[in-house]
């Protein structure tokens, strides 16, 4: 694959949702359909057409496009065929533009992922989630950590030289010890990409039900620091780039060109149940539902379920909390050209404060968090924003 | 004359004084029994909720006794907490005589004595009254007892009721007219009448409450008062039958309201003297005196854009209250404000309470403080309610503060512990009397400022609910006094700060250092928190800052909703003050005022 530098970042980012699932994972509260069938299969993809459709004209070309879900991977050999060529049908892609995949360890076969390789998918990201047999279990995966270590292998003897492995840590009962020696298996495959996330447990999944009845108490705050900071000593010492709050880098140019342009407004289009779009300032996003998603399509309409225009006051907030959970940060200039504000020159020297807190660093024209500052980046963010609503005049009013 | 009786209710709190004025009442036909509600005399929810009668009321009840003739009782109601003692004593000028109500279950307490006292000190008739006698604790014998051994009345002319139940009701009626003699006075000789209480009406002004001595009133009269002179013509006179009742005119021995188109209630000051402009009587009524604050608080508005609407609340609520003073204040933590003076604690709190919840407003209390007084060695002396004037501690020569003495009663068995409170709040000159078998009535010297911190309630704590107090203040006494600030980051909080024994600097450094460590959330950043005397440290206590909050997860579906919960983060911020760099909760603020053993 070609790793010359990206296009202009102001190309926007394609995301298509894959609403399958072979088996539900308990933590899991990203919507999917499980079991499902290959009729289901089908009706999406038509479904999917006509909603690229919608979109053909709006958007310009694509620098990257990813494939997520649910569980990509359950898609066959011919499926996932389809799906790209409908991608290409409607829309412009970028020459060497990054295609990501995610794919389930247990669905990682030579075929598929040569066929993967055959429509130019350049990037798979691995849901690992662990090394180790009990933490799978318990975190309801239909692999092993023999299958994990399998389709590593796998993915490297297809020829993918940009693989990013998810993991998860903070799991009841697991010591940082424990995980160490997860992230160190991980290493021994030397992934370009990591993302570590500590579990989180949301609204509407089993693993909730579970803490509402105290069964799964959140994890203390001092150990959640303890694994932040571990993985992150462990990463970096290992040459890794940390640069964003749960993603590590080999080096900058693999840094997930498509994620980062989550974090700073670059549009983007999501096609399927439950995908968000953002453009010139405007945010959408699909229905959950399959069917409801699907039946809106064959009636000729778009299978919106919200939208909102961000106010100036929320474009900055989103500017102050998206920006510091990257080792980026915030370009002081960029700020000062989109928001009108001018952060050095926070009330109550906040951005002095941080810094001799060791949270932040002014450096190359940008506010860049520490590894301490990005595992408080939502506390700086409202922090900051607080300071600015304050102001008369030159404010950044939450809200509309 | 011989056909009216001025009579009021007195009891200890919560010995059934407003169920007792509901059921005459009702007794006398006054309001028709399904348009009746619990309380009727209290009409502010607050009254009703706590249970307590803040403002005095007055009701004139028609009654034909045994006697064949008709009679006019009028029931002035008065303020049952101690705060409010002088307004107590007012209402009981007006009349002749007194029902003395004493709880079955509970028996004689601190207040019926205190009560007994001042109704003594009027000379009035005073008619106990048993009530609750169909409780299941009820112990008649004991109480009538405690009536012949610690009151010093017969006991056999206790009247037993139960004013819940409407038992005994008619038997107290007849006492009223029997017992309690006629009011004196005489309709020819100049005007004096007494005013007990007024009350502001958004459409007529003040509306004077009175009780007429001598003389007679009409409207048109020119009316004087006589404790600052000025002089309204009078619109209106008129009885309470539940509401206003206009009448020709009222007379000697008579209770009513005038109208005269007085402003503010602050114009009128209960305890005076109402005279006729033309020909005013030689002397004002006995036993005027200015309704003194003797508990100082400032209040700021938690957003300083609303101090002007705070302004105005204060303004209004001032227009019932005559008793509040306040005038403008400054703080450099909490910006613009008002420094008040109250009666009393409930005072403060009832001030405070009807402010948020008739007025709408958002307050932040300072810490309460008495008024201390400051010999400086240039010959001045300051008196002193507000910390932040404290004097400059190189001129002090000598610093004094207010003493009380309390009354106590409670069974005998907690003897200790309560000595024990009285020693810790600084007491001396204890005096016990036993008045009856298993009985302590205890008297204690003590500093004003350690009431008004926690004292009743641990009082209550420590007695199971079977102690209770009254006070009254005695005089000004040496002490040695210093000023406590609190630090938060280094910079004092003014309104934090309080003028404390030195005895006491430290244990009320420590309970405020460790209460807004409670009360502020986490924050980015450390907060250190300090008690200090000048430049000394006395206590301190450190809020450790987050060092762990951020969401793993974020990206294009996460965006929205994460942004959503930062934007109701920030609006849950509304009710802190920023101090400095630092958010304090409006619920820190009050944590400081409140007592361990809240």
């Amino acid at each position: 694959m070609d790793r010359r530098a990206p296009p202009a970042p102001s190309a926007p980012g394609l995301y298509v949702h894959v609403p399958f699932c072979l088996t539900k994972c308990p933590y899991c509260h990203f919507h999917s359909r499980s079991p499902f069938g290959r009729e289901d299969v089908k009706r999406w993809l038509d479904a999917l057409s006509l909603e690229a459709a919608f979109y053909r004209d709006l958007f310009p070309p694509f620098d990257t496009v990813y494939i997520g879900g649910g569980t990509p991977s359950a898609l066959t050999a011919s499926e996932m065929g389809r799906l790209a060529a409908a991608i290409r049908r409607n829309f412009a892609i970028e020459p060497f533009s990054e295609w990501t995949v995610e794919v389930n360890p247990g669905d990682a076969a030579p075929g598929l992922l040569a066929v993967y390789r055959d429509l130019g998918i350049n990037r798979v990201n691995a849901g690992i989630q662990s090394f180790d047999d009990e933490t799978l279990s318990f975190l309801g995966r239909r692999h092993d950590a023999r299958q994990a270590a399998k389709a590593v292998e796998a993915l490297r003897s297809a020829g993918f030289d940009n693989i990013g492995l998810d993991l998860l840590y903070g799991i009841p009962g697991q010591t940082v010890e424990e995980w160490l020696e997860t992230l160190s298996a991980a290493l021994r495959y030397e992934p370009e990409h990591l993302s570590c996330y500590e579990l989180t447990v949301e609204p509407g999944t089993p693993f909730f039900v579970l803490r509402e009845k105290g069964v799964l108490p959140p994890l203390p705050e001092d150990l959640s620091l303890r694994f932040f900071m571990e993985t992150s000593g462990r990463l970096t010492d290992n040459g890794y780039l940390h640069y964003e709050v749960s993603n590590f880098a080999r080096d900058a140019s693999l840094r997930s060109r498509h994620n980062r342009k989550y974090w700073d407004h670059t549009p983007y289009l999501g096609l399927g149940p439950s995908a968000h779009s953002f453009l010139e300032g405007r945010r959408w996003w699909n229905g959950e539902d399959l069917d409801a998603w699907e039946k809106a399509l064959r009636e000729g309409r778009r299978p919106v379920g919200g939208e909102e225009v961000l106010t100036t006051g929320q474009r900055c907030l989103e500017s102050l909390f998206l920006g510091l959970r990257t080792s980026e940060g915030i370009s002081l200039d960029g700020f000062r050209e989109e928001h009108g504000i001018d952060l050095l020159a926070l009330q109550g020297g906040l951005v002095e404060r941080s810094a001799a807190e060791g949270l932040l660093v002014v450096d190359g024209g940008a506010l860049k968090p520490t590894v301490r500052g990005m595992a408080v980046a939502d506390g700086l963010a409202r922090l900051f924003s607080d300071s600015l609503s304050l102001r008369d005049g030159v404010s950044c009013p939450s809200g509309t | 004359m011989n056909q009216i009786r001025n009579f009021s209710i007195i009891a200890h709190i919560d010995h059934g004084k407003s169920t007792l004025a509901d059921r005459m009442i009702q007794f006398t036909g006054l309001v028709e029994d399904r348009n009746f509600k619990d309380q009727i005399l209290d009409n502010m929810d607050i009254e009703r909720e706590r249970g307590i009668t803040i403002k005095s009321q007055a009701v004139s009840l028609p009654y034909r006794a045994a006697d064949g003739q008709e009679y006019t009782l009028n029931l002035i109601d008065t303020p049952g907490h101690v705060d409010f003692s002088y307004e107590v004593s007012r209402s009981l000028a007006s009349c002749e005589g007194v029902l003395l109500l004493v709880d079955a279950a509970q028996g004689v307490q601190a207040q019926t004595v205190a009560n007994l006292y001042m109704a003594m000190e009027h000379d009035l008739e005073v008619i106990p009254v048993i009530n609750k006698i169909d409780l299941p604790t009820a112990d008649i014998e004991r109480v009538m007892e405690q009536i012949d051994g610690e009151l010093g009345i017969d006991p056999y002319k206790a009247i037993p009721c139960s004013a819940k139940a409407g038992i005994g009701i008619e038997p107290i009626f007849e006492a009223i007219v029997k017992k309690i003699p006629p009011p004196k006075g005489d309709d020819a000789l100049p005007l004096s009448a007494l005013i007990f209480d007024a009350k502001y009406d958004p459409f007529r002004g003040t509306i004077i409450h009175c009780r007429v001595f001598d003389g007679r009133v009409r409207a048109g009269d020119q009316i004087r008062f006589m404790y600052n002179g000025t002089v309204y013509r009078v619109e209106e006179v008129g009885k309470f039958l539940l509401s206003r009742s206009r009448t020709e005119s009222l007379g000697a021995g008579e209770v009513g309201y005038i109208i005269a188109g007085v402003k503010t209630v602050s114009d009128v000051h209960v305890g005076d003297t109402i005279t006729l402009d033309g020909r005013p009587c030689a002397k004002p009524l006995p036993g005027f005196r200015e309704a003194k604050p003797v508990v100082f608080a400032s209040i700021y508005p938690i957003a300083s854009d609303d101090y002007e609407e705070l302004s105005i609340a204060l303004e209004k609520y001032k227009l019932n209250d005559a008793a509040l003073v306040y005038q403008k204040d400054s703080s450099v933590a909490l910006g613009q404000g008002f420094r008040c003076g109250f009666l009393g604690l409930l005072h403060l709190d009832i001030v405070q309470e009807r402010l948020e919840r008739e007025f709408n407003q958002s307050i932040v209390l300072s810490v309460p403080s008495v008024r201390y007084r400051f010999s400086l060695n240039t010959g001045e002396v300051l008196e002193i309610d507000n910390p932040s004037l404290y004097p400059d501690p190189a001129k002090i020569d000598k610093t004094e503060e207010p003493y009380i003495r309390a009354t106590m009663m409670f069974p005998e068995k907690y003897l200790g512990t309560v000595m024990k409170l009285c020693l810790d709040k600084r007491g001396s000159n204890t005096r016990i009397h036993y008045p009856s078998p298993g009985r302590t009535e205890l008297f204690v010297e003590m500093p004003l400022a350690e009431v008004i911190f926690d004292f009743y309630d641990r009082l209550k704590t420590l007695t199971q609910g079977y102690g209770s107090f009254d006070y009254e203040i005695i005089d000004y006494r040496v002490s040695d006094l210093v000023l406590l600030d609190i630090l938060v980051n280094g910079e004092k909080v003014d309104a934090l700060s309080q003028i404390v024994h030195r005895d006491r600097a430290r244990e009320r450094g420590v309970h405020a250092c460790d209460r807004l460590k409670d009360e502020i959330p986490r924050q980015m950043f450390k907060i250190a928190i300090q008690g200090a005397i000048g430049g000394q440290i006395v206590s301190r206590s450190t809020i450790s800052p987050f060092r762990k909050d951020v969401i793993a997860k974020c990206y294009g579906g996460d965006i929205t909703r994460k942004r959503k919960l930062l934007e109701k983060q920030k609006k849950g911020k509304k009710r802190m003050k920023m101090v400095g760099n630092v958010s304090i909760p409006q619920s820190a603020f009050i944590a400081v005022l409140k007592s361990d053993t809240d």
